[in-house]
């Protein structure tokens, strides 16, 4: 599998990077580990006439940490979140999240920042980003924005990111409370046949709040505030999950793949939320 | 002189059959020293790939190379056209059908070879694709076979006659133009009549799903065409180079001593190795143009879908048995989906290979098979997935109709086995669809694994489990899967194996050197197997040389005896009895030698494991190595000097490898996510030559079929399209999917084979997979399961537990 | 095609200078360029691991790499792993453990195996096969790797033990 030929350019800071994006507009695609883009240009299925490869663009390979929030740049990798003591102990579901996604060599080259801003809604990081309610960090000619990951994603490969910005960092709150991510795949390597990923906060056996995310599930991540609703001011028993189920179920709009049809997919859906809730509140 | 080396020591020394000697193609391997095809790089070597239709039914209207032309690097657009000239458009298969080389005015399948792109590189190549223009109109997609049999569209025209009526196959009469023959066995009346009569009666219908062998590395090939001296050299990944080397031959024209055939490193094979490729000829006809050598080289994608996929078998089956469960009878229809041409790997007579074995381990007196073999809008194929000739999906079959018979029977599915099994004392055992079992002792085996694992306890722990899972305290159900097969390999004797006319012996051809180490060349080709470590082993203990000074080569038919190569289990049954059998050639020869040498008559001298003792008087004795040197360098009267030998061997009958596997799982009813918590594999391969080998081989063949019954599939949509193109969808498990298995033994040997082995590298897949399946299945009986189809991935185990209403 | 760039790399402690296009994958700057052709090619989409070469200090999957990407990087091979001289104790071990058959994966099963004992010189059963989970083995079911991998970190371990 060969790709097609391509104009390659590793600008040493952002201002060539959008100064090319500028140039080339649609023809130009930026590049972080280049895990989900080689593949589909390998197999002829992405044309990028210029590919820009951002990994000599600094400032963008920190985790920082501080009072109330935490900032991880695009290029950090899932390894990165793996092996980071300080960030496993204030926001432990991102290394839980970050082991299920590929095998340990995707994992060094595959980046946040990719892993989010690409669009595909077999990435589990958008879906988990949601349930955190980070902010993504655009850069583009205008300057630079912010877009809530709740807000940023559209359709499949369709975000809130114009084609001439470049999403440099995530910005999360610290989370509170217990949190776990669920994940059923076929095998390593796959992407989900559900997934999701839940951060609740237990105020003496009453659940003060819970934040909701599935992924794989629809054409985007689903962020679903019903389902986290539901279970705020209940003991989460038995009864709040089935309600915070069923509102999720209303939420997600699954299409039938290898994985199975759209009746499998919901029902798993299902399944993995409640165990997911189950095990955050266990640990809240 | 005294001998100051114990018996034990010299035999040790040796390194011959029995013990687990370490492989010796290690080393390169480990080092990255292999030599695969893909390594090999010739001066001017050019690269060659083809353009691939992404319609599964089509008439192609016009194919455009101009622009492609103009692609830098790009020397040549092959099409069809300019392979008709030749006589090379269209190639014969090994099942006796003729398949397309390139697209000729139609295709018929995703994937299918349109043209063929040569140029400087692969870079140059891939764009010379992109710049190829091909117009196409569609054609009415056919993917299912029974609705093959009933369409008014045809496939294969060139399969009709002018005036419409359907001419004979290579099998035989055929009865609609999709249609490529029927095969049968046994006897039909009677069998329809014990049916008919019978206390009980048990049906099941059953899919085997087309899957792909997939080994690591794909198919490829490297032609070179020595336009002075007129010599073509082909490297390739052949799992029979031999065969490759006539066909390329009787297709080409080109003499056979004219064309060198070579199998490097092959990286893994399990049956997809063994057909012809339209890449090969296009290679070979590409270097004749160009006169330079040319690469081939398929990309994962092109693996899976177009080369030789294995299975896709429809099979409907009926049982009969008294009410006490003794088995009377056996009923067998396949609906075979062979694709759009018949490339079929197996024995010519056979065309539905060893599927007749579809009785296994059990004496069934009356027996009837019939197979319709189909062409659809799939990928041709149809081989052996790491399994002798179609006995993967026999094997399936009867361990399936033995468990949905022992529901029917309301019986505990091991005891009904035990009932049936063919008993010891009944070796060699002839079975109603023809074939003569040559040894077993089934019920030991089984006996042996049954109390291993526990299997009452299993059965107790599982009752429990149905309990609490009623009661609402779990939401896991607890299957017990079992197996009991009897593989049928080494294929085989020449009176009834042949492939495209190409007896199925095998050889081996030994040369002793003058210091005592040697070397031997074989008819086969190791894809893994470790042929240059276990060969040298059987050899070693037949010639009384340490295993460590004999190499071992295959795979260059310029210097290997000609044999059919390695496929169907049938490397250790055939070349390995044509390696004992030149070995006791040289030890004949040998013993003539010492008998001189030692002053005494032929017949006062015998062979103690590395020397030539006279019998009698120990201390006297002349080693194997001092022979040797004598064969070369001594004057003895009445012998020629040398010490060689050539064996072709053809084997008198089959051999019958059996096993007993049991493997415990645990099913999430509400994901359908299985975990498989226990695997016991008891082998029976006759004779052992190598324990760490054999234990390898049973690993593996059971990590593939677990791939298979839980996941494994090459699935198309309505279009043809196919849907499992890339490792993303075709299951191929990681080691974190695989669990620990645990393997036993019993020794039955052969009694035909000259060192009594069966051979072993299919069986655990061959009993694997059905093991895995009635772990699935056997979860569910409890809630009135009879049989649901493979692959048992997450969705389908859902499906049945929901539509047993176990979601509540 | 595009126009060639100037590509520098060290390879098993060779510095190497050419120019390629910068869609040559590095597998096949290693392969058909380099002539080091002990990685493999065996899925081209970054499933089965067979092309694993360490660049960087990571594990890489070399078929999902462009050579321009890898401009400047610092790569092992299993050619740099060990050879006759200097056998890497995981090749000693999966000769001993049987962790092959047809060899195909072996190199980048090794290369992967090395970079994981360096970072878990200890590893459980579990540990092992979740962190050799990017590589695919089709012949040996995995559980004399796993085996191989156990052998020769407690080989490792007991050569630093008997060096300090």
């Amino acid at each position: 599998m060969i790709p097609a030929a391509f104009e390659y350019y590793r600008p040493k800071d952002m201002a060539g990077v959008l100064s090319l994006l500028e140039q080339h507009g649609d023809d130009a695609r930026v590049m972080a580990g280049g895990h989900s883009l080689i593949p589909m240009m390998k197999l002829r299925m992405a044309e990028v006439p210029h590919l820009i490869d951002l990994q000599d663009v600094g400032g963008m390979s920190d985790i920082d940490i501080d009072a109330d929030s935490i900032r991880i740049g695009a290029m950090v990798t899932q390894a990165d979140i793996i092996d980071h003591a300080d960030l496993a102990d204030v926001a432990p579901i991102l290394r839980e999240a970050a082991l299920q996604i590929a095998d340990p060599q995707v994992r060094y080259m595959g980046t946040v920042g990719g892993n989010v801003a690409n669009g595909d809604p077999g990435n589990d990081m958008p879906g988990l980003m949601q349930c955190l309610d980070a902010q993504f960090t655009l850069v583009g000619s205008g300057g630079e924005r912010s877009v809530r990951a709740r807000a940023f994603y559209e359709a499949a490969y369709m975000t809130a990111r114009e084609d001439d910005e470049v999403l440099t960092a995530v910005k999360i709150p610290l989370p509170e409370g217990g949190y776990a991510y669920e994940k059923q795949k076929r095998k390593i390597g796959d992407y989900a046949t559900a997934a999701a990923a839940v951060q609740i906060v237990n105020d003496g056996g009453t659940c003060a709040a819970a934040s909701i995310a599935m992924t794989n599930l629809s054409d985007t991540p689903i962020y679903s505030e019903a389902a986290g609703a539901a279970l705020v001011g209940t003991s989460v028993d038995d009864a709040a999950i089935k309600t915070a189920v069923a509102a999720m179920l209303g939420d997600i709009d699954p299409s039938e793949d290898n994985r199975g049809p759209v009746a499998f997919k919901k029902h798993v859906a299902g399944v993995i939320l409640r165990r997911t809730i189950e095990r955050a509140w266990s640990r809240a | 002189m005294k001998d100051e080396v114990t018996r034990e020591e010299r035999l040790d020394n040796l390194k011959g059959m029995g013990c687990s000697r370490k492989r010796v193609e290690d080393a390169r391997f480990t080092q990255g020293k292999g030599n695969y095809v893909d390594d090999i790089k010739l001066d001017g070597m050019l690269f060659g790939d083809f353009v691939r239709t992404p319609y599964a039914h089509a008439r192609i209207k016009n194919i455009d190379t101009s622009a492609a032309m103009q692609v830098p690097g790009v020397l040549a657009v092959l099409t069809a056209a300019d392979l008709e000239p030749l006589g090379l458009h269209w190639m014969p298969t090994l099942a006796g059908d003729k398949q397309m080389v390139l697209a000729d005015g139609k295709v018929l399948f995703q994937g299918q070879e349109v043209a063929f792109v040569v140029a400087e590189d692969r870079y140059a190549a891939a764009d010379g694709i992109e710049a190829v223009e091909v117009d196409y109109e569609d054609l009415p997609v056919i993917v299912d076979p029974f609705e093959s049999l009933q369409s008014d569209v045809v496939l294969r025209e060139d399969l009709v006659a002018e005036d419409g009526s359907i001419p004979d196959g290579a099998h035989g009469p055929r009865t609609h133009p999709n249609h490529i023959f029927t095969w049968e066995a046994g006897d039909k009346q009677t069998t329809e009549e014990v049916l008919a009569n019978a206390e009980i009666v048990a049906e099941e219908s059953m899919y085997y799903h087309r899957t792909h062998p997939c080994p690591l590395e794909t198919c490829g090939c490297v032609a070179s065409m020595d336009k002075v001296n007129g010599k073509l050299t082909l490297w390739g990944t052949f799992q029979a180079p031999h065969a490759i080397r006539t066909v390329v031959s009787l297709i080409s024209g080109i003499e056979e001593h004219n064309i060198r055939v070579i199998s490097p490193d092959i990286g893994g094979g399990f049956g997809n190795k063994v057909g012809a490729y339209p890449g090969y000829v296009c290679s070979v006809v590409a270097s004749i143009v160009t006169g330079k050598p040319v690469k081939w080289i398929e990309d994962r994608m092109d693996n899976l879908i177009s080369t030789a996929f294995a299975r896709d078998y429809w099979m409907k089956g009926r049982i009969s048995a008294t009410k006490e469960g003794k088995i009377t009878g056996l009923h067998c229809h396949v609906t075979a989906d062979h694709g759009g041409f018949d490339a079929c790997a197996d024995p010519t007579k056979f065309p539905a290979g060893f599927m007749n074995i579809c009785t296994g381990s059990y004496d069934i007196p009356t027996a009837y098979l019939e197979v319709d073999g189909v062409y659809t809008n799939k990928a041709p194929g149809g081989v052996s997935y790491r399994c002798s000739f179609r006995v993967t999906e026999a094997v399936y079959f009867i361990e399936r109709m033995i468990e949905v018979l022992a529901i029917k029977l309301n019986m505990d599915a091991a005891e009904l086995r035990r009932v049936n099994f063919i008993r010891k004392e009944q070796f060699p055992y002839k079975a109603a669809l023809g074939w003569e079992y040559d040894s077993g002792d089934y019920h030991t085996a089984w006996d042996k694994a049954l109390k291993t694992v526990d299997y009452d306890g299993l059965r107790a722990e599982q009752a429990q489990r149905i309990e609490d899972f009623k009661a609402g305290k779990t939401r896991k159900l607890m299957g017990i899967g079992l197996s009991f097969f009897t593989e049928i390999v080494g294929a085989g004797p020449v009176k009834n194996c042949d492939i495209l006319g190409l007896g199925m012996f095998d050889s081996c051809e030994i040369r002793i050197h003058p210091t005592g180490s040697a070397i031997a060349r074989l008819g086969t080709i190791s894809q893994g197997q470790g042929h240059a470590t276990t060969f040298a082993q059987i050899l070693a203990s037949e010639i009384g040389l340490p295993a460590d000074s004999i190499t071992i080569e295959e795979g260059d038919t310029d210097t290997a005896p000609y044999g059919l190569g390695t496929y169907g289990s049938r490397s250790t049954p055939v070349a390995g009895a044509a390696t004992a059998m030149a070995g006791r050639k040289i030890r004949a020869k040998a013993q003539m030698i010492a008998a001189y040498l030692l002053e005494v008559h032929d017949n006062d001298v015998e062979f103690d494991v590395d020397r030539f003792v006279v019998k009698g008087a120990p201390e006297r004795f002349k080693t194997m190595k001092e022979v040797a040197f004598a064969a070369y360098n001594q004057a003895i009267p009445g012998i020629e000097p040398g010490l060689e030998a050539v064996s072709y061997y053809d084997p008198p009958n089959m051999t019958y490898p059996f096993g007993a596997y049991v493997c415990v799982m645990d099913i999430d009813v509400d994901t359908g996510v299985p975990d498989i918590r226990r695997f016991y594999a008891l082998d029976d391969c006759g004779t052992r030559i190598n324990p760490m080998i054999i234990e390898g081989q049973v690993h593996g063949g059971l990590t593939e079929a677990l791939a298979v019954a839980l996941g494994q599939e090459i699935a198309y949509d309505d279009m043809g399209n196919v849907k499992t193109g890339t490792l993303m969808d075709f299951f191929l498990p990681t080691a974190w999917e695989v669990p620990n298995y645990e393997t036993d033994y019993t020794v039955t040997p052969s009694p035909h084979h000259p060192i009594g082995a069966k051979g072993v590298g299919e069986s655990p897949h061959v009993g694997g997979v059905p093991c895995f399946s009635n772990a699935v299945q056997d979860a569910f009986r409890a809630f009135g399961n009879t049989h649901t189809n493979m692959p048992h991935d997450h969705w389908r185990i859902w499906k049945t537990a929901n539509e047993l209403g176990l979601h509540g | 095609m595009s126009k060639k760039m100037h590509i520098k790399l060290k390879v098993n402690g060779k510095d190497e200078e050419f120019l390629a296009e910068p869609r040559e994958l590095l597998i096949y700057t290693l392969r058909e360029r380099l002539n080091i052709t002990g990685p493999h090619i065996g899925c081209d989409t970054s499933h089965c691991g067979a092309c694993t070469v360490t660049i960087n200090g990571k594990s890489v999957k070399s078929c999902t790499m462009f050579v321009a990407q890898a401009d400047g990087g610092d790569i092992t091979t299993i050619e740099g792993i060990g050879g006759p001289d200097d056998l890497h104790p995981l090749q000693e071990a999966f000769k001993e453990h049987h962790g092959l058959q047809c060899g195909f994966c072996t190199p980048g099963m090794i290369t992967r195996a090395a970079k994981l004992l360096e970072e878990n010189p200890n590893p459980t059963e579990e540990e092992i096969r979740f962190g050799m989970a990017g590589n695919i083995c089709r012949c040996t079911g995995y559980q004399n790797i796993v085996k191989s991998i156990q052998a020769a970190a407690a080989e490792m371990n007991a050569a630093k033990e008997a060096a300090e």
